[in-house]
């Protein structure tokens, strides 16, 4: 089979290939996007990391529409008091270590304040850096402990509803329909466990028990096996606490095993992939999520009801594709930043404190008041139970 | 409990025969061509993806199936006259490190055509989950199982009794011996990745409706289909059906009896003792490579 006499042809061949595999990879993990322009006043540098490919890209991917999008938007009606806003998105590939990478490369830039990442696990991975080089940074991911301690965390932000606030709801539905035996499933990764975290601690004291604690990996095809073991648990009530793909799958296999149980999820499969995926499977499924996913359904004396309006004509109008709640993370992220940006202008150490005075301040997820002990500012009013029907979200309480 | 063992036993079995599907084709063409090639789990995902993208058209699954079958194999060919053949004189391991380079420039290729987004396939067959002994079956795995069957069959009748798969046999046995019969090496290297291709996108169309389909799944499916492959010896092919197999029901058996988080550590531990005690699989010891 082999042959020297095409030896160093061939050999040609492998270096270019080998060249060409490496530069493929190597230009894969710096993908930016910069959005620049080039009149007006000096413009004010911000980065954004996001978790654009890799698991979490259903995430990611409406985040960065929505950032480019506002970004145009401010830019064109002349930015943060005449400085236009430059941004810098970093894909991290919803990879822990790259992330890190990311916000050292922002920071390097010079960057003011950092928006992201998508995920739990991505967003606490930046934490170190972001909090030793005093860099302001409003993550658009769940998990509390992004945010607490608070002491540990005086540059951490966040906009998407913590996990306590998305389990409170949840615990005040089950005392209610007088469920007391939960099945817990959840994905192996930061967003899992901090839910897992969420409940033990919340069940306490409450008459709830757990009586069954199931992990699956975020790649996982099949979870039938810890759907068997709720079954003979007992449990009355499964909750489950990922996000797509793997709650999609999780979904189909708890109407295969049949399983009659309610299904409640977390606010982590808020988007329509998560229905589509499931094919069929997701109807009945319960879930808490913020307003946005049933804006027309809300009422209209809800203080978020134009703001909800407005996000999904912009967005449907320049994409023509709904929006999500995710989305809806970055865009109070960036709003956010941008108020506090008019008040403090580009210095870091203001901005940190503006963003920490923000009060009322109406977003997608909620009306936020933040405090120094509080750098989430989201209360349960902002999240409503919603359930599956017939491939639709459909307002529950 | 005799329902719950024999709900983990389906879904062991329908893992199994993913890892069995993926092991058959690594196995096929590393007996063909010495090569282990590590952009299997691509074709894979490239069969699948196209799939979704014939979805569109409203044609039907059937046809949908055999499109991206060929799509595939001519693919898989494609690559092999532009890569494989034009490094035909280097080492082994120059052509381990061509197919990593394959499987990351058709992961990059798959991000640039499909992008990030998940994808889901419909099922070849309508219809709910069976239930059986109070245990229920994705329709899907059978399809599955019969696929791996059918290509088992198929792989023995070839190479038992077509005249190339004879010359594939003389050729791996003793290269020049075949090359004096007038049996072109080339060809048979070329004909190897098309089925490789052919096979990997059969693989990528049944399974998506279980596994949904992402453009950077190839990598973990490659990553299974190798310890099922290395399980079964590397080179038997119908020890890659059983190593398959037995990392499937390992997995579910592990995470529905022991701990769920766990699972992927005691697949890993059972190679990892697999490689120490017998270094050549558990069926058998087989020396040389065979068909």
């Amino acid at each position: 089979m082999k042959k020297m006499t095409n030896g160093l042809k061939g050999k040609l061949w492998l270096a270019l290939l080998l060249v060409l595999s490496l530069l493929i990879s190597a230009c894969s993990p710096s993908k930016e996007t910069v959005v620049k322009t080039t009149t007006g006043n000096e413009p004010y540098k911000v980065g954004a990391v996001l978790d654009i490919s890799g698991n979490s890209s259903s995430l990611g991917v409406p985040e960065r529409d929505t950032l480019l999008m506002m970004v145009e938007k401010l830019n064109a009606n002349g930015g943060v008091k005449g400085h236009p806003i430059e941004l810098t998105i970093m894909d991290n590939k919803s990879d822990e270590t790259e992330s890190v990478l990311a916000v050292k490369t922002l920071i390097e830039k010079d960057v003011l304040a950092i928006l992201g990442a998508s995920s739990s696990g991505t967003s606490m991975a930046m934490i170190k850096t972001v909090q030793s080089e005093k860099v302001p940074m409003i993550s658009l991911a769940a998990a509390s402990t992004i945010v607490e301690p608070t002491g540990e965390r005086q540059w951490v932000f966040k906009t998407a509803q913590s996990d306590i606030v998305m389990i409170n709801k949840i615990i005040s539905y089950l005392k209610k329909n007088n469920l007391n035996k939960v099945a817990f499933l959840y994905m192996n990764n930061s967003y899992g466990d901090n839910g897992k975290k969420a409940l033990s601690a919340a069940v306490k004291d409450s008459g709830i028990t757990i009586v069954a604690e199931e992990k699956f990996d975020a790649n996982d095809k099949d979870m039938t096996a810890q759907l068997t073991k709720v079954k003979t648990s007992g449990a009355q009530v499964a909750i489950v606490w990922a996000i797509p793909p793997s709650a999609s799958i999780l979904t189909k296999n708890f109407k295969d095993v049949g399983l009659s149980i309610p299904l409640i999820h977390s606010h982590g499969v808020g988007n329509q992939k998560f229905i589509e995926l499931a094919q069929g499977a997701a109807d009945g499924a319960i879930l808490p999520i913020g307003k946005f996913s049933v804006a027309q359904q809300i009422s209209d004396n809800d203080p978020q009801k134009k703001v909800l309006g407005s996000y999904s004509v912009d967005y449907s109008k320049k994409y023509n594709a709904e929006p999500n709640s995710f989305g809806g993370y970055a865009w109070d992220a960036f709003n956010l930043l941008v108020n506090a940006l008019e008040k403090a202008g580009p210095d870091r150490v203001a901005i940190r404190g503006e963003l920490e005075k923000t009060q009322g301040f109406i977003g997608i997820s909620g009306v936020f008041n933040m405090s120094p002990q509080d750098h989430n500012g989201l209360k349960e009013d902002s999240a409503v139970l919603v359930k599956v029907e017939q491939g639709k979200w459909k307002l529950i309480e | 409990m005799e329902e719950q063992l024999l709900q983990l036993l389906f879904t062991g079995l329908t893992l199994g025969s993913i890892y069995s599907i993926i092991a058959l084709t690594l196995v096929t063409t590393f007996n063909v061509t010495g090569i282990l090639n590590l952009a299997q789990g691509e074709f894979v995902v490239i069969g699948a993806l196209s799939a979704v993208s014939l979805q569109g058209t409203g044609m039907p699954m059937m046809a949908i199936f055999i499109v991206s079958v060929i799509l595939v194999a001519i693919l898989g060919g494609l690559l092999e006259r532009l890569t494989i053949y034009r490094a035909r004189g280097a080492s082994s391991l120059s052509m381990l490190i061509i197919t990593i380079g394959l499987s990351i420039s058709l992961r990059g290729l798959a991000l640039l055509i499909w992008g990030t987004e998940t994808y889901s396939l419909p099922a070849f067959s309508k219809g709910g989950s069976l239930t059986l002994g109070g245990a229920t079956l994705n329709p899907q795995s059978i399809w599955i199982f019969a696929l791996v069957a059918v290509t088992l069959a198929s792989l023995y009748g070839f190479f038992e009794h077509t005249f190339w798969g004879k010359a594939v046999k003389a050729s791996v046995y003793n290269p020049t011996g075949a090359r004096l019969q007038g049996i072109n090496l080339n060809t048979i290297s070329f004909l190897a990745f098309v089925g490789a291709g052919g096979l990997g996108a059969a693989a990528g169309v049944s399974i998506g409706p279980i596994t949904m389909v992402t453009y950077d799944m190839g990598f973990m499916l490659g990553v299974k289909g190798f310890v099922a492959a290395t399980i079964g010896g590397l080179s038997n092919v119908g020890g890659a059906v059983i190593g398959g197999i037995l990392l499937g029901l390992l997995e579910s058996f592990s995470s529905g009896l022991i701990s769920s988080g766990l699972k992927d550590a005691i697949s890993m531990i059972i190679l990892l003792g697999v490689l120490l005690i017998r270094p050549d699989g558990i069926i058998g010891a087989i020396r040389e490579r065979k068909i």
